[in-house]
């Protein structure tokens, strides 16, 4: 057995089903010895794609994404990929080849310093030294990715160390990591305060974000919402925490949020803030907010904790074990009224102006499509107006809505519908995005016509930049630079190329029936929805 | 404000580049850092001594204590701690400036030693409290300084209540 091998054996160990990847020289032992085993790799067309890919089959599956590059630009393309999963928090191992190690600081033919290079954007990283040390390095890493505030950790592996032989392996059974000890269970003080404050309160609000959807603990807080009549809102990473149709849930808040849901938590006496970061796009002005109220801050890591807003009661733990310990509690009182007001606040919202009847709306294609949608499907949302819109009318139902929040990562919708599609193939999968945003990683059709990985692709064609075009028109008084998209492909061919179904949405004419019928083909389509190119979000 | 961290970390290949990244990466400033390996060769003791106000420290804690190969941090009050800093001075002298020099760092105040001689010019030593230190080249300034390396400063807790030190049997 070599060290390729033991490699292998890990990810075995830790039930890896597939990783996506792009092999080179210094990363073929890995790829030869994983031949011999049930693991699928799936050849994306470029390394970043791989994290991505790996993104969003870790957010569907709740278990670790793998993407595997080779030495020199394969690791350095990997790096935006990785710092969007660390920017969200998902968990990810990225293997990398590395040249041999008696060549490592030579400046040798692909040689990158990957771990140094990815130092602020990974959760921990190794290069490894020596062979016997691959189990071992391996448990800590999974270990590491998944729990507490996950994240990505890095592994990588000079070819020699590789090629190595390595006489026993033995995946180690427990984990020995003396300086890493994430806090699981919060502190029952807190806690008994937490439920203190929610019995004397008037206005409660709960603020869901991304860790709610990372513990796995959406029913528990549907649950708890609905045991004690406590309105919620969420933030970006915390869309599909609550369904839309939910009477106690008020959108989404921030500064391309809900007009309610910013009021919500405005005039709240109570603001838990549960798995999210208050951070600048959720909460503009972080010092005011404890003015009028009591915050508590649910979080598993506790530098979140303070790092923009100093709560009133701080709470450190994995939220499903904080509701698990909330569930033993319990308190009396009455909040129809505040649910009352906050109801009327929906019903004074201001309506959106529909634009021009020659384009599709996309705020009430994205309500239809995604009302259309099965329970459970996943909605992959891209970065840019094409991402506000769905952020304001996808209507959640038990389905998943993903997105590239923190890092806000042009490009990431389609691997990563991909990757979730490869995680859960019998649900539906579709990926929204700009016909800038599509251009950045078309080239995943491919992988996914090459796999079997069915996806419904929807390209919002505007013809710019539409949130760039938007920001130039309101802050630099309509002077355009560098925003038009006017040299893009004819989608119609690209859906050929690609031996797709392709569809063109020129307007809302018998929009519902189109939909249908979308969503009713059974493979992989391409579909150009035309919108109205001086079309904004706000 | 200053304030005085003291770290035990694992001693793991790169973590002095893991700390020191985290500081510059966030903006936090570093104004001295110390490391060495401590009576356990698995862990290194780290000082660093680092200003902000008191949101900036309290974060700088928290990030740090984040790291992986971090095992504790703690801050070193002043009152309850012991620091101590080592400069190395050359100054330039004359044989006959000798015997006044040696006169100043001979005293009690000072404890400062002669660590080399050369012909027109010495070294001196001397192991002191930062403040010290800065007073003793304050009062050395007549003299041409040529040459000044200081260490940065290594602290430890007063007293034998709160040591720090890893449960031997969860290591093993």
């Amino acid at each position: 057995m070599i060290g390729a091998d033991a490699i292998v054996k890990c990810l075995e160990n830790e039930g890896v089903e597939v990783l996506f990847g792009y092999p080179g020289v210094a990363i073929c032992p890995f790829f030869n010895s994983i031949l011999n085993t049930d693991i699928e790799s799936i050849l994306v067309r470029t390394e970043q794609n791989a994290a991505h890919a790996a993104s969003g089959y870790a957010r569907v599956s709740n278990k670790v994404g793998v993407c595997v590059a080779t030495s020199g630009p394969g690791a350095t393309n990997l790096i935006t990929g990785i710092a969007t999963a660390y920017a969200d928090s998902i968990p990810l191992i990225c293997i990398t080849g590395q040249v041999e190690s008696k060549l490592l600081g030579y400046d040798t033919f692909q040689e990158a310093d990957i771990t140094g290079a990815v130092e602020s954007f990974v959760k921990y990283s190794y290069l490894v030294k020596d062979v016997k040390d691959i189990p071992r390095i391996f448990k800590e890493a999974f270990h590491i990715a998944s729990t507490g505030r996950k994240g990505p950790v890095l592994i990588d592996i000079p070819s020699d160390i590789q090629n190595a032989p390595i006489s026993k392996f033995e995946y180690p059974k427990e984990i020995n990591l003396r300086t890493y000890k994430p806090t699981v269970k919060g502190h029952s003080v807190q806690i008994k305060k937490v439920i203190a404050e929610l019995s004397k309160c008037k206005r409660p609000i709960i603020c869901a974000g991304g860790g709610v959807m990372l513990s796995d603990a959406r029913s528990e807080l549907r649950d708890f919402a609905h045991k004690y009549n406590i309105p919620v809102v969420s933030t970006l990473m915390g869309i599909s925490a609550m369904r839309s149709d939910d009477p106690l849930y008020f959108g989404m808040v921030g500064n391309n949020g809900k007009y309610y849901a910013n009021r919500a938590m405005n005039e709240s006496d109570l603001l838990i803030m549960i798995g999210a970061r208050v951070a600048d796009r959720a909460v503009s002005q972080p010092d005011l907010i404890t003015n009028n109220k009591v915050l508590v801050h649910i979080d598993v890591d506790p530098a979140e904790i303070g790092k923009q807003v100093g709560p009133h009661i701080p709470l450190v733990g994995d939220i499903k074990h904080i509701f698990k310990d909330f569930e033993k509690e319990s308190f009396d009182n009455n909040f129809s009224e505040w649910v009352n007001t906050l109801n009327s606040y929906k019903e004074q919202a201001p309506k959106r102006k529909a634009p021009s009847d020659d384009f599709v709306d996309p705020a009430e294609f994205i309500r239809l499509l995604s009302e259309k949608m099965d329970e459970d499907a996943i909605y992959v949302a891209d970065v840019g107006q094409n991402q506000m819109w769905s952020c304001g009318y996808y209507t959640a139902k038990d389905g998943r809505f993903l997105t590239s929040g923190g890092m806000g990562t042009m490009g990431y919708s389609i691997p990563a519908a991909m990757g979730a599609k490869r995680a859960k193939k019998d649900t539906e999968v579709i990926a929204v995005c700009g016909d800038g945003s599509f251009q950045m990683s078309f080239m995943e059709l491919a992988t996914m016509q090459q796999y079997g990985i069915p996806t419904k692709i929807f390209i919002f064609h505007n013809g710019y930049l539409g949130l760039v075009r938007e920001h130039q028109h309101k802050v630099y008084k309509g002077n355009y630079s560098v925003v038009d998209l006017s040299g893009s492909p004819d989608f119609s061919y690209i859906a050929k190329a690609y031996n797709m179904e392709f569809k063109c949405l020129c307007n809302m004419d018998n929009i519902e029936k189109e939909i249908d019928s979308i969503l009713a083909f059974n493979g992989p389509m391409l579909i150009e929805v035309m919108i109205d190119p001086m079309d904004t979000v706000k | 404000m200053e304030k005085v961290f003291s770290l035990i970390v694992d001693n793991t290949s790169g973590v002095l580049s893991r700390i020191s990244g985290l500081f510059s990466r966030r903006g936090y400033n570093i104004e001295s850092i110390t490391a060495g390996v401590t009576a356990d060769p698995r862990f290194t003791r780290i000082t660093i001594v680092t200003t902000g106000d008191d949101d900036i420290l309290e974060q700088i804690e928290k990030q740090v204590e984040k790291l992986v190969d971090v095992r504790n941090i703690t801050e070193l009050v002043p009152d309850s701690s012991v620091y101590r800093e080592l400069a190395l001075i050359k100054i330039e002298c004359k044989p006959e400036e000798r015997p006044n020099i040696i006169s100043i760092t001979d005293t009690d105040a000072f404890k400062a030693n002669v660590v080399d001689i050369s012909k027109n010019g010495m070294i001196i030593e001397m192991t002191a409290t930062s403040a010290k230190i800065d007073s003793f080249l304050e009062l050395m300034s007549s003299y041409k300084i040529l040459e000044i390396a200081r260490t940065g400063i290594a602290g430890l807790r007063r007293g034998t209540d709160n040591i720090f030190w890893p449960d031997k049997n969860n290591i093993e």
